[in-house]
């Protein structure tokens, strides 16, 4: 059974992680290789899109936290969109909203590593 | 047992791909009860945590080998969610988060689940005897005494 499936799509040197079903502790790991192998291609401009995702718990988020390190001293980023209002509560309660990049559409996390000024991740600190 | 308490119970192997199973037993439980869809979510996630915390800590990721013990006890003023497992325990007044914003900076992966727990539920405790059994408890009321909205329903009823 899937309970979790990546489906990544590269344009141009952005790589856009689709992410289905259910992120816990037995299916981050998966994530953390897809990660891997995007860190170990030297493709650092990471966008992470929520929107079919049904459930995270912070291994999840542990994934996330355990590899921007390594990405932005690639000069890349992680930045997040579509994420449901369940799936952002979660980000929101640990608060990754100050760290990360976290963004209605695609688009816009596109448009975030396209400017300088937008890559400071303070556009978007809700304080 | 009190009067108008009742129990469910689910005893499984400690994998972490039964934690899907699990979240799902817990969340049909909370539904039947009551509780509304976020605070159905909150308790799953919460009991999610504790039992991920068991798999990958107190039983050293041995898949399997060990059962883990949900048991949820439900009154008429509150849910309560025990998870008990049988392997090594930890000193949870070592686990402390005092700022979010310094601890993620940090990068620090672990203790995440815990804050969540403490977070999404009303009271977390635990009973540690390492070795022998660990339990953590957690408990959310069906009525939020901080809410305002309640206060009133509650002078209403008066």
């Amino acid at each position: 059974m899937d309970t979790f499936t990546i489906q990544r799509q590269d344009k141009d040197e952005f790589s856009v992680l689709n992410l289905f079903g259910f992120l816990d502790a037995h299916t981050a790991p998966e994530l953390e290789k897809q990660l891997d192998q995007l860190i170990n291609e030297g493709r650092c401009k990471i966008i992470v899109n929520f929107a079919n995702l049904n459930y995270i718990s912070s291994a999840g988020l542990g994934v996330f936290m355990g590899k921007i390190e390594t990405v932005r001293s690639m000069n890349g980023d992680i930045k997040m969109c579509k994420m449901t209002p369940k799936i952002f509560r979660v980000f929101d309660l640990l608060g990754f909203p100050t760290l990360y990049d976290i963004v209605q559409e695609e688009e816009e996390a596109v448009q975030l590593f396209a400017s300088k000024e937008g890559s400071s991740r303070r556009a978007y600190d809700r304080t | 047992m009190p009067k108008n308490e009742m129990t469910y119970c689910l005893r499984i192997p400690s994998r972490t791909d039964n934690l899907e199973l699990i979240r799902e037993f817990v969340a049909r439980v909370a539904r039947k009860v009551g509780f509304d869809e976020d605070d159905v979510g909150k308790i799953e996630l919460a009991c999610d945590e504790a039992c991920s915390n068991v798999i990958k800590h107190a039983y050293e990721q041995k898949n399997g080998s060990q059962s883990l013990d949900v048991v949820i006890r439900v009154d008429l003023k509150k849910l309560t969610l025990v998870v008990t497992d049988h392997g090594k325990g930890f000193d949870p007044s070592k686990v402390i988060v005092p700022d979010m914003k310094e601890y993620l900076a940090q990068l620090k992966v672990g203790g995440l689940g815990i804050y969540l727990m403490r977070t999404l539920m009303d009271k977390v405790d635990y009973d540690i005897k390492p070795g022998v059994r660990n339990q953590v408890k957690m408990v959310k009321y069906f009525i939020d005494k901080k809410s305002s909205k309640v206060v009133k329903a509650d002078r209403n009823e008066e």
